[in-house]
């Protein structure tokens, strides 16, 4: 069996963000693996090592620059990768038209995804491709138990844990709490500069939407700060929650 | 006259606030208001949306909707546009919502605006306000594909009670169990007495400055007297003292309450992803260049350990 896992290039989440011509700016950012699909990584990798799948590809569609992730997942385990070409303008319709024409070729029996990128943060993108794929998807997982063809993933949903079972091939996107991703060793990192890695170009798709323009966040009014004994501070903090935000209390 | 639809967020009949949130906001917009719920035996909710200003309720019973799974639930509402056409179709940024939107608009190849923080609606056009890069920029998108398609983030949109007609609709059922791809095997509630994190009009949260379940068991006694739910930062998660599904940030929850209160949370740029739009924000942290102060509109330099206890006497006054 094989895992292909989606692995999307972001901006540190330390970041600042600044606009330029209209843009963000992207100059002198650290650019890192989306924090969800390292964890997507880590989940292939663990595959592997229960072997459950024994081969674990990472696809990135991106600039050239996208390479560097690639060559992270491959130093924490990975075997091979696929670099995507796709810079230009793509919304997450044409995003997901050309991954999934990407990972179409590799025919994997289990595709993981992070569940959203820590930037753009639509958390369309693994269930677009899956819909494409006509594959079933299941999004949000904290564990998988892979047998038999199938995979019973526990998810965290809204309220409470899910447990579902999915027929493979499916695609299977992760949250952060699935697992503690590993960081690459020396010999990881000098393997991976030998892992092949092929580069693809995109299929062509129009985009669903249009950006009308990116902005700042209103910049948010200083506050009162207080620095007092603390009865005094306890006092003057119930006052403000009673008068000001006129909460109720049970 | 076109119609806005609301896509119900239900579990055994206990309706999420974003759901009327959701209908609020469309009807702002002038438009008619669809309430669409799914479920079993869920017809006796429609006043429920009425109040809230839905016209008409579309209500899709049955055992194959007892529970959301996607397949079925995508194949219905596809069915269900086909046949009423809405202008524009609203869900709520939440596990079900993005997940349900997504799909159905990969299958319609039409466009998403996911989780939305303000909207502009026309005839067959969406301009949607999304937050990105966790909150540090925002991104203004137009959605032109029919419906127009957008799943919104809760607690933002004003609750506001307006009477809507509630006529009760029932779409004829096209779904299948063959279109159901998920075996839902099991699904175990949360037990807390308290609200669910991210619908709950107060949150306290404690972050590392807790030093251990004593300095938890104060943020939860200040919460449980103001009705409050429980968050916390991924120091206070990752060191065990609360759930995984209780972190407030960038891989955690968004919240959006009208109070936040951060006690012993220093203020990182991930935690604050989570929080940053809330209404109203105290922070309580014995250090003054906190950059949790950055965001507060009160904020207290002092030691949770004794301003807690004397706040809760205060409170009770
Ligand atoms: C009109 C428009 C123009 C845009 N122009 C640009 C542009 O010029 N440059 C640009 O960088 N972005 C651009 N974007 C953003 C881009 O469309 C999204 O980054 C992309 O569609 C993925 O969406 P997301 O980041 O929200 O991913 P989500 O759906 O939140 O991601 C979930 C998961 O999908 C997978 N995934 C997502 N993206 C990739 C990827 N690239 N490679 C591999 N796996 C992936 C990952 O596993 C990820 O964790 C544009 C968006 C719009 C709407
Ligand atoms: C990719 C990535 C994703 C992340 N995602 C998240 C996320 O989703 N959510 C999140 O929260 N973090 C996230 N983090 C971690 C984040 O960077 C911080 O490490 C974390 O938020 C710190 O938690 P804290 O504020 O509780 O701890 P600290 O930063 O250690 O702060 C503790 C604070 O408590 C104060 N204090 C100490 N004693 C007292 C006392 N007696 N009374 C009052 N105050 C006291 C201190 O002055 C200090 O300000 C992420 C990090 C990365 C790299």
């Amino acid at each position: 069996m094989k895992v292909l896992v989606c692995v999307k290039q972001t901006f540190d989440t330390e970041a600042k963000i600044e606009l330029k011509d209209g843009k963000i700016a992207d100059a002198g950012i650290n650019l890192i693996i989306n924090p969800y699909d390292e964890v997507a990584v880590e989940g292939g990798i663990q595959l592997k090592e229960k072997k459950v799948v024994d081969e674990v590809v990472v696809l990135s569609a991106g600039s050239d620059k996208a390479m560097d992730a690639i060559r992270t997942a491959l130093a924490m385990g990975a075997d091979r990768g696929i670099l995507l070409k796709q810079d230009t303008g793509a919304d997450e319709y044409a995003r997901a038209i050309a991954l999934a024409a990407a990972i179409k070729d590799e025919n994997p029996d289990i595709i993981l995804a992070g569940h959203v990128a820590a930037d753009d943060g639509s958390s369309q993108v693994p269930t677009r491709i899956a819909e494409i794929l006509g594959l079933p998807h299941i999004n949000v997982i904290t564990n998988v138990e892979v047998a038999d063809g199938k995979a019973t993933c526990t998810c965290e949903a809204d309220g409470g844990t899910l447990v579902a079972e999915i027929t493979l091939p499916a695609v299977i996107s992760s949250q952060v709490s699935w697992n503690e991703p590993r960081y690459p060793s020396m010999k990881g990192i000098m393997q991976a500069k030998k892992k092949p890695v092929a580069t693809v170009d995109a299929v062509a798709a129009d985009n669903k939407v249009t950006i009308v323009e990116y902005g700042m966040p209103p910049a948010k009014q200083a506050g009162v700060k207080i620095e007092d004994e603390p009865d005094v501070c306890a006092a003057k903090l119930a006052d403000w929650m009673l008068n000001t935000v006129k909460i109720e209390v049970k | 006259m076109s119609e806005t639809w609301v896509i119900v967020e239900q579990r055994d009949g206990n309706i999420r606030k974003a759901t009327f949130e959701m209908l609020s906001e469309a009807k702002k917009i002038g438009d008619e208001v669809g309430a669409v719920v799914f479920g079993k035996n869920v017809e006796g909710l429609a006043p429920e949306f009425a109040k809230y200003g839905a016209d008409k309720v579309y209500v899709v019973e049955g055992d194959l909707f007892a529970e959301y799974n996607t397949g079925a639930y995508v194949a219905q509402l596809a069915a269900m546009i086909a046949e009423y056409k809405p202008n524009a179709v609203f869900f709520a940024h939440t596990f079900n919502g993005r997940d349900f939107a997504s799909r159905l608009a990969q299958k319609l190849e039409a466009g998403l605006a996911t989780d939305a923080i303000a909207v502009e609606l026309s005839a067959g056009k969406g301009v949607f306000t999304r937050a990105i890069y966790a909150g540090k920029a925002i991104a203004k998108v137009e959605v032109a594909t029919s419906p127009v398609l957008a799943t919104i983030r809760a607690g933002v949109m004003e609750v506001a009670e307006a009477a809507g007609a509630g006529a009760v609709v029932k779409p004829a059922i096209a779904a299948t169990d063959a279109d159901v791809y998920q075996n839902i095997k099991s699904f175990v509630p949360t037990v807390s007495a308290r609200p669910d994190l991210t619908e709950a009009e107060t949150v306290v949260s404690g972050g590392r400055g807790c030093k251990g379940p004593d300095g938890i068991k104060l943020v939860e006694n200040l919460a449980d007297m103001l009705g409050a739910a429980v968050g916390g930062s991924r120091a206070s998660i990752d060191s065990g003292w609360l759930g995984h599904e209780l972190q407030v940030g960038q891989t955690g929850k968004v919240v959006c309450p009208n109070l936040y209160i951060a006690a012993g949370i220093s203020g990182a740029i991930q935690h604050l992803a989570g929080m940053s739009s809330s209404k109203f924000i105290a922070a309580i942290n014995t250090d003054p260049e906190a950059p949790i102060f950055n965001v507060s509109d009160f904020g207290v330099v002092s030691d949770l350990f004794k301003v807690i206890p004397t706040l809760c006497t205060e409170l009770k006054k």
